[in-house]
């Protein structure tokens, strides 16, 4: 097997047991972006140098007999986290030049963990998308099929994975960001419980439903990832202050009396046949596990679409207002008034779906339509978030697909906010709810696409989630099975 | 009056715009957007099929629900009122468009 096709957990242990130094696992690493990065397109910087310095330090650290979950792995980020180091575009011509003047928590928390960070992958701009074609500067492709999309908005984090360009990535997930990217590369992503994961440094789309998670190769790297990232930040005031389980501790074999609920709301039209044949195939293998499942409903999830796009385009209008060209980022030069310079700043800066959804959030916030839809969209959140309390009254997890198709071709849903707005109809509900979900790889489609199956749990119960993954991981039996690269 | 360009006559879309091009404009104006004439009349139809989709809100009753803005039960995160540092001027200032080395420079405000 070659270096870079191993998961984390395995190269860790070769850096622990003296097989490989971090210097070398990281140019196996950089070795392989080159090689398959002008077919992939997830980076949008490469820190070369850096990496390679960090890597040597490292090995350096350990030989002093210094310790740390991720000490000489190589991975990514989401160009959506601060790094005080590299430029944070976050996908947008605003923020072209921009480099933080601080690192996100999450970043600071990699790197007391040894992390080698290797450079920051493709989004779409400010996160907003289902198919990162919304970055500015380039849209990276789906590992399994040229041409195809590799999802959004944490497409580069997905893609970077899946095509074994970094042990792991960090993603940002606001109505699915990272488990959709996630099923559609056929790798594990999770999106941890809203307040576990601290928002410190992580640029703000929609500050009620961003959270930041892993996405990896296999379900034991995501609970070693999580082991890492969570915890409490007194920079976040949104986040919570609970103790921090060892997530590696949850990944037991066998599902004995645990209750899998699956929503009947979740199999609707528009399901793609092999997306259901797969994720009920996954279902099974629960099953199998020892696991009970009963059939549940969440009746308001048909709302969850119309519910997420005032919400999200609300808290966005407010978040990006903030880019006015005076303090940083891109400002039009040749503005003569300051409110001139505001307008041709911002108009020139972002992107069409930026604006789009800048737009719906400031008349959905504006006088005389307030209430009938923010409002309104609130109180339906409420519902929302009361289905799942009395679902997980009676059971530990729902199982559902994560998105109603596998990829598709780039270009092909563009021009149709709303049908794109559509797909994410089966993972916003979890951030309207602030619950815990995942994605874990339960299949392929006829053409050989993967197919992700999603688990939500209650608040602050990834723990269930991720010994569920681990069992469906065990018996579905695509985890070593990788997309074919140069 | 502007071609809708349906081929029925008289249109229906007066009774089911959702959201006029003078509206766009409006909030346009309050976001600090420019937009183009082209740029108006597609934005003026996504918006309409959106607002149209999420009309259906309606159909639920939401008398007497409160309403979520946050996920979980956090009232205020307070914390001592200690002097710490803070982010250095010249760190704060290295990404400004224009300063002048002790602030940020914007064209003239007061003519």
């Amino acid at each position: 097997m070659d270096i870079h096709s191993l998961t984390l957990n395995q190269a860790r242990e070769k850096l622990e047991q003296g097989e490989i130094s971090s210097l070398e696992l990281t140019e196996a690493v950089l070795t392989r972006i080159d090689a398959v990065e002008e077919r992939v397109r997830a980076y949008l910087h490469l820190d070369r140098q850096g990496a390679l310095e960090r890597a040597d330090e490292t090995d350096r650290l350990r030989k002093e007999g210094r310790a740390g979950e991720l000490l000489g792995i190589p991975l990514s980020v989401k160009d959506v986290l601060c790094t005080a180091t590299m430029p944070t575009t976050c996908g947008s011509r605003m923020l072209e030049n921009f480099v933080p003047p601080y690192d996100a928590t999450v970043i600071e928390r990699l790197q007391n963990a040894g992390a080698v960070i290797l450079g920051k992958v493709a989004m779409d701009e400010f996160a907003m998308g289902s198919t990162s074609e919304n970055c500015a500067f380039g849209t990276p492709v789906n590992p399994w099929k040229d041409g195809y999309v590799a999802g959004g908005s944490s497409g580069g984090s997905a893609a970077a994975v899946a095509a074994e360009e970094g042990f792991a990535s960090l993603g940002s997930d606001t109505g699915g960001s990272i488990r959709q990217p996630a099923s559609l590369c056929g790798i594990v992503g999770m999106k941890p419980t809203y307040g576990r994961v601290s928002r410190y440094g992580l640029v703000a789309f929609a500050s009620s439903l961003d959270q930041v998670g892993p996405l990896t190769r296999d379900v034991r790297d995501c609970a070693l990832m999580m082991n890492v990232i969570a915890g409490y930040d007194h920079r976040d005031s949104t986040s919570i202050n609970r103790k921090v389980p060892d997530y590696t501790a949850a990944l037991i074999d066998g599902l004995q009396g645990i209750r899998v609920g699956v929503p009947v709301e979740y199999f609707g039209d528009g399901l793609d046949p092999d997306v259901e044949k797969a994720v009920r195939g996954g279902i099974d293998m629960l099953r199998e596990a020892g696991a009970e499942i009963v059939e549940v409903s969440l009746p308001h999830t048909d709302y969850c679409v119309a519910v997420y796009y005032l919400i999200a385009p609300a808290e966005a209008s407010s978040n990006l207002a903030r880019y006015d060209g005076v303090r940083y980022g891109f400002r039009d030069r040749d503005a003569q008034s300051l409110i001139d310079m505001y307008r041709s700043t911002r108009s020139m800066g972002f992107g069409d779906e930026v604006k789009r959804r800048i737009l719906i959030g400031t008349y959905a916030l504006s006088a005389g339509y307030y209430d009938a839809y923010y409002k309104k969209a609130s109180r339906v959140r409420t519902l929302i978030q009361k289905d799942f309390t009395t679902v997980f009254a009676d059971c530990d997890l729902v199982a559902s697909p994560v998105c109603p198709t596998p990829a598709w071709k780039i270009g092909e849903k563009s021009d149709d906010p709303l049908e794109l707005y559509l797909s994410d109809i089966l993972t916003i509900s979890a951030n309207l709810a602030g619950i815990p979900a995942i994605s874990v790889p339960c299949g392929f489609s006829g053409d050989g696409l993967p197919i992700g199956l999603q688990m939500q749990a209650a608040l602050f119960n990834e723990e269930i989630l991720l010994r569920a993954a681990h069992n469906l991981e065990q018996r579905a039996g695509v985890a070593g099975r990788r997309p074919k690269l140069p | 009056m502007d071609d809708c360009g349906q081929d029925t006559w008289p249109c229906n879309c007066r009774e089911t715009m959702k959201i006029r091009r003078e509206e766009v404009e409006h909030v346009a104006r309050l976001a600090r957007l420019d937009l183009a004439p082209d740029e108006i009349e597609r934005m003026t139809g996504q918006l309409d099929t959106i607002l149209n989709y999420v009309a259906k809100l309606d159909e639920i009753d939401t008398t007497g629900v409160t309403e979520t803005t946050h996920t979980q039960r956090v009232c205020n995160a307070f914390r001592e009122d200690e002097v710490r540092p803070s982010l250095p001027r010249d760190r704060a200032l290295a990404n400004a468009p224009q300063d002048n080395g002790e602030a940020f420079v914007v064209p003239k405000i007061i003519r």
